[in-house]
């Protein structure tokens, strides 16, 4: 026997050693206990350095890249580059504290908004399994911080609390293979469970019958008792029946993996599946403007310059005198006679007349001063609604375009820039292209009684 | 005077004292390797492929030539990993792992030239191939947890961790830390 354990003592020691490893192993699984000693005094070694470590990258190593390659960049540019890098440095100085600001603000906001009590907390450390999809946070018991608690964002959930210690805790991703969501779509409350464990994130337990769309959004259902219920977690990319199962692709909202700011939850509390999708609280946006028609952009376009006015005078001689450019066998116009209509007015223009600069108050000034790109809103009345105040109807066979003068056939009016914007006591103003015939007076409608400017309408088809 | 003794006596000195410092610095890389790993990913985005633990266990089985300090050096540094591990892994998955890794490194250089690069490159990815897979199967058959195993990634990331293995190797050729001083 002696010899034999001679003979093979690597092998003997291996099957020790392995053997003692599984034993401990198993017992960990059968009594279901955490060895928290030893990581607890791994983790206590580790993390103090980590954190240290990610303190000193997080404040100094932007600071420290930029001035040591703007100091190269010095050394070879000194007197060109020297007030460039200082704004560089400026620029990148208060971007990053816009940044921090803008975040930190957003987790404020969402912390206030939601009746959920959480803590906020920095990722300082990944776990050690490449598989696994873990980090450690800076906060631990001594923060509340339990076993089991949610971390989110204002942007979605991010995983659940599944150790802590006195200063640090670990977070288990969602992205996790072993970790489920319970899910809740919006429109249909169709209630699923969220699995990332293939890499993509998909939505099980979901039946062919119910009605899930792409780009809907799933909130968490709260059936999981981890997180509350009513936190976004993403929107569905894909949706097609499966075998027995819908598939159903998710787009997670919150970006687990990358994120540098979490709140841990310390008090979760239900909240109702919102009817609207969650608004971005980072930062508020005001509505885009309204969309130019195509009529008044085309016009815009077209009289920006001496050049384009010439044109459409030419254009306006060959459609008089039936011209047909570019075609065959047309008869040739007379390009010496004055053309009938707006563009004549606008191709000629008064030297005083064009600048937008020289408006005067009154009617007269109303009239004369009517540059192509001069027509306010706030200074006509608001376009009838009807075929009336569509844009111009022909004057004649001439197919020009421009309305016949009176407020009823403006066409829709475009806003007016501050330059260009006539005061608000004087008359009509015009619209692009409208013949200067004569003197309209203004309105004797009060500033106040006026309807308010409509936005510009489309012209109607009909 | 045994012969132990005389052994003891005819060693150099030098010799004595560079043991005592391959046993810290051992330690010490170890530490350093099982923090990076713990680390890197935070400071160098993309990194959680490289498995620096690995990579010193098989290093240390190749140099060293004795399959029992090698297996003991390979438990160590996978217990010392598996206590950073997630929570809901129980201690001892990688211990197992990188032990037959630190065997196995250690037999196979009994019978190769371990010090051509062609071979410590081919055997850094073997290795790294046969610890992913082997903790995926015990992932399974232990624990019972339904893990994906991409052969594709896992080839690649063996490709990566090979290619990383000849530099890191020659640093520590340098350092002189295989004890064939």
């Amino acid at each position: 026997m002696e010899a034999l354990l001679s003979r093979y003592r690597n092998l003997t020691v291996l099957l020790i050693v392995v053997v003692a490893q599984l034993l401990y192993l198993a017992y960990q699984v059968k009594t279901n206990r955490d060895e928290r000693l030893i990581r607890v005094w791994a983790v206590t070694a580790v993390t103090p350095m980590a954190g240290i470590v990610e303190a000193i990258r997080h404040n100094t190593i932007g600071f420290l890249q930029d001035y040591f390659i703007l100091l190269d960049v010095r050394e070879q540019n000194r007197k060109l580059k020297s007030d460039n890098d200082r704004l560089r440095m400026e620029n990148v100085y208060y971007r990053n504290e816009l940044a921090t600001a803008e975040h930190a603000r957003a987790l404020t906001l969402f912390q206030a908004r939601t009746p959920s009590k959480t803590v906020a907390a920095r990722v300082i450390g990944n776990s050690t399994v490449e598989t696994a999809k873990a980090v450690f946070v800076d906060r631990g018991a001594t923060s509340g911080i339990e076993k089991g608690m949610a971390v989110v964002t204002p942007d979605g959930v991010v995983g659940k609390v599944i150790a802590v210690y006195p200063l640090v805790s670990q977070v288990l991703l969602i992205t996790d293979p072993t970790f489920k969501v319970g899910v809740e779509s919006q429109k249909g409350h169709v209630h699923g469970v969220l699995d990332c464990g293939t890499g993509k994130c998909e939505v099980e337990q979901i039946q062919n019958e119910d009605k899930v769309s792409a780009g809907e959004w799933f909130f968490t259902s709260g059936e999981d008792r981890i997180f509350p219920k009513g936190f976004p977690v993403g929107t569905v990319v894909s949706s097609q029946p499966g075998q027995g199962m819908r598939d159903i692709k998710l787009n997670l909202s919150g970006a687990p993996g990358g994120v540098e700011e979490v709140l841990v939850v310390l008090q979760g509390v239900h909240q109702a599946i919102p009817s609207t999708p969650p608004e971005n609280t980072e930062s508020s946006m005001l509505p885009a403007p309204p969309a130019e028609t195509g009529s008044d952009a085309a016009q815009a376009a077209k009289r920006e310059t001496e050049a384009d006015k010439v044109l459409q005078k030419y254009d306006e001689i060959g459609k008089q005198e039936g011209h047909v450019f570019g075609g065959v066998g047309s008869n040739l116009p007379n390009f010496n006679v004055k053309p009938e209509g707006p563009a004549t007015q606008a191709a000629t223009p008064a030297a005083g007349t064009s600048d937008a600069n020289v408006v005067k108050t009154g009617s007269q000034a109303a009239v004369k001063t009517s540059p192509p790109s001069t027509s306010a809103p706030s200074s006509n009345p608001a376009p009838k609604p009807g075929p009336s105040s569509n844009p111009a109807p022909k004057p004649g066979p001439s197919s020009n375009p421009a309305p016949k003068p009176g407020p009823s056939s403006n066409p829709a009016p475009k806003p007016a820039t501050a330059e260009t914007r006539p005061p608000m006591n004087s008359g009509p103003v015009l619209p692009l292209g409208a013949p200067r015939h004569k003197a309209v007076p203004p309105i004797a409608q009060p500033q106040a009684q006026r309807p308010p400017a409509a936005p510009p309408r489309p012209a109607d088809p009909q | 005077m045994n012969e132990t003794s005389d052994q003891i006596l005819q060693r150099p000195l030098r010799e004595s004292w560079f043991s005592r410092f391959q046993v810290a610095a051992l330690a010490a890389l170890t530490i350093v390797a099982v923090i990076g790993k713990f680390y890197l990913p935070r400071l160098i985005p993309n990194t959680e492929w490289l498995e620096l633990p690995l990579l010193l266990t098989v290093y240390f089985g190749l140099m060293r030539h004795g399959p029992i300090a090698s297996l003991l050096f390979g438990a160590f540094v996978g217990l010392a990993e598996d206590s950073l591990s997630p929570a809901n892994l129980p201690i001892g998955m990688y211990g197992i792992t990188k032990t037959l890794v630190g065997y196995f490194s250690a037999s196979v250089s009994m019978r190769f030239n371990v010090e051509n690069s062609f071979v410590r490159l081919v055997l850094s990815f073997f290795f790294f191939f046969f610890h992913a897979f082997f903790y995926w199967v015990m992932r399974r058959a232990l624990l019972g947890q339904i893990v994906p195993f991409d052969p594709q990634e896992t080839f690649v990331h063996g490709a990566l961790n090979a290619v990383v293995a000849l530099p890191l190797f020659a640093v520590l050729d340098r350092m002189r830390l295989s004890g064939s001083v």
